[in-house]
């Protein structure tokens, strides 16, 4: 056995190696420091069909990640998806007639809500909503689509 | 007739074990507050289990993550999502590998340790002589160690996923040459601190538990022999992993739905 002030440099070093290790994985590996998901101010957004999008998903806008969706619901009145989006509080300059579209990340990714800056001199207040959305597309829609138009070509013919 | 006479007593006798084994736990924890009277036996047992299992904790995640990353590097580099190999480690590491591998390792090294040093002491009956001094064994000997098994496991898990995503690292960027941003940047989009690193935090620290409590009560109830002891310290490891896997399964089952 070491002599006892030893044992407590070295029981001290585990600790510390201990948290460092953990702040190693709170900061470099996991996104605890590149997006505080924590203050931000909700938007609300209609659309017909979310497809596959999911809460926390990202919200971007020209591409850079601005928010994040915060909740899904349904609305049995006008059998509209209800999707609240977190927009983070540096970013309060939206335009009133913005709109917001359901994207796919490459051919298979993750959906996520892109918004379009529109051109009212007036800015999106907490709470508001989207006046302008698009859906997702949906695979089999769009190939249905397809094969009817394919088959009304035909038939002109 | 014999047959089931033979299996109602091993069936008695496992309840029988199962509830000594909880009543031990409540007397533990019932001795809890104890060892804010003695640090110095905390510091000790922090020594023996965390700091003397850190080289095979070390090790073994360097190397479990730098297999990982040739392996992950094999099967995505064919769809052409190698910057992707991060995400991968990060994520088996973080959420299952680091914990659980980690935990396997505390059971063999610390838990068989912890188990053998407390059958030899009911063997050698220092136990009892403790208790003819009035010093109770359980705080004295059992809530130390039990203590330090449920600190010293989050930071050894911890340990392991960190050296675990270097050794990733090291391979995916430095030998196989997936580019060191995109690295990174992946990784940090993918992986949650609440959803990802707390759950393994939270994982890490019930295996302590677990363990610890395991190892203990088997060399508490040790038959106290020589090969007691012996079978008294398999018998932690075996235990401890096999609850070890159990409890993984349970936890995740909960946390990542």
């Amino acid at each position: 056995m070491f002599q006892n002030k030893n044992i407590e440099i070295l029981v001290g070093m585990f600790v510390t190696a201990g948290l460092v290790a953990l702040f190693v994985l709170a900061m470099k590996v996991s996104n605890l420091a590149a997006f505080n998901d924590g203050d931000g101010y909700p938007l609300v957004a209609r659309f017909d069909n979310i497809g596959g999008l999911k809460v926390r998903a990202p919200v971007t806008m020209a591409g850079v990640r601005i928010g994040r969706v915060e909740a899904i619901g349904f609305d049995d009145e006008t059998f509209e998806a209800v999707v609240t989006l977190s927009i983070s509080e540096q970013y309060q300059r939206l335009p009133k007639d913005s709109g917001a579209s359901i994207f796919t990340a490459g051919l298979l990714g993750e959906q996520y809500v892109a918004l379009e800056a529109g051109g009212d001199m007036e800015n999106l207040q907490a709470n508001d909503e989207f006046m302008v959305t698009q859906s997702a597309l949906v695979l089999e829609e769009l190939i249905g689509q397809f094969l009817f138009k394919a088959a009304e070509g035909g038939a002109d013919e | 007739m014999l047959w089931l006479r033979r299996l109602g007593r091993s069936g008695l006798s496992f309840f029988e074990r199962l509830g000594r084994a909880h009543l031990f736990l409540l007397a533990v924890i019932a001795g809890l507050p104890s060892l804010l009277f003695r640090g110095r036996l905390l510091l000790l047992q922090l020594y023996a289990v965390g700091v003397l299992s850190l080289l095979i904790i070390l090790v073994s995640g360097l190397f479990v993550g730098m297999v990982l990353g040739l392996q992950g590097y094999n099967t995505l580099v064919d769809f052409g999502a190698e910057e992707s190999l991060g995400v991968m480690v990060a994520l088996s590491l973080v959420r299952e590998l680091g914990p659980v591998v980690a935990a396997w390792l505390f059971a063999g090294r610390a838990g068989s340790a912890l188990t053998a040093e407390i059958g030899l002491m009911k063997a050698t009956e220092q136990l009892s002589g403790m208790e003819m001094m009035a010093v109770d064994p359980i705080k004295r000997v059992v809530v130390p160690r039990f203590v330090a098994g449920a600190i010293a496991m989050p930071l050894l898990a911890a340990i392991f996923s960190a050296v675990g995503v270097l050794g990733g690292y090291l391979v995916g960027v430095g030998l196989l040459g997936v580019d060191d941003g995109a690295f990174w940047s992946q990784v940090q989009n993918k992986v949650g601190f609440y959803d990802d690193v707390v759950n393994g935090i939270i994982k890490s620290v019930v295996f302590g538990v677990v363990i610890t409590w395991i190892a203990l009560f088997e060399g508490y109830d040790a038959v106290p022999t020589s090969e007691g002891v012996s079978r008294a310290t398999t018998r932690t490891v075996v235990h401890a992993s096999l609850a070890v896997l159990g409890l993984d399964f349970v936890l995740t089952a909960l946390m990542f739905d």
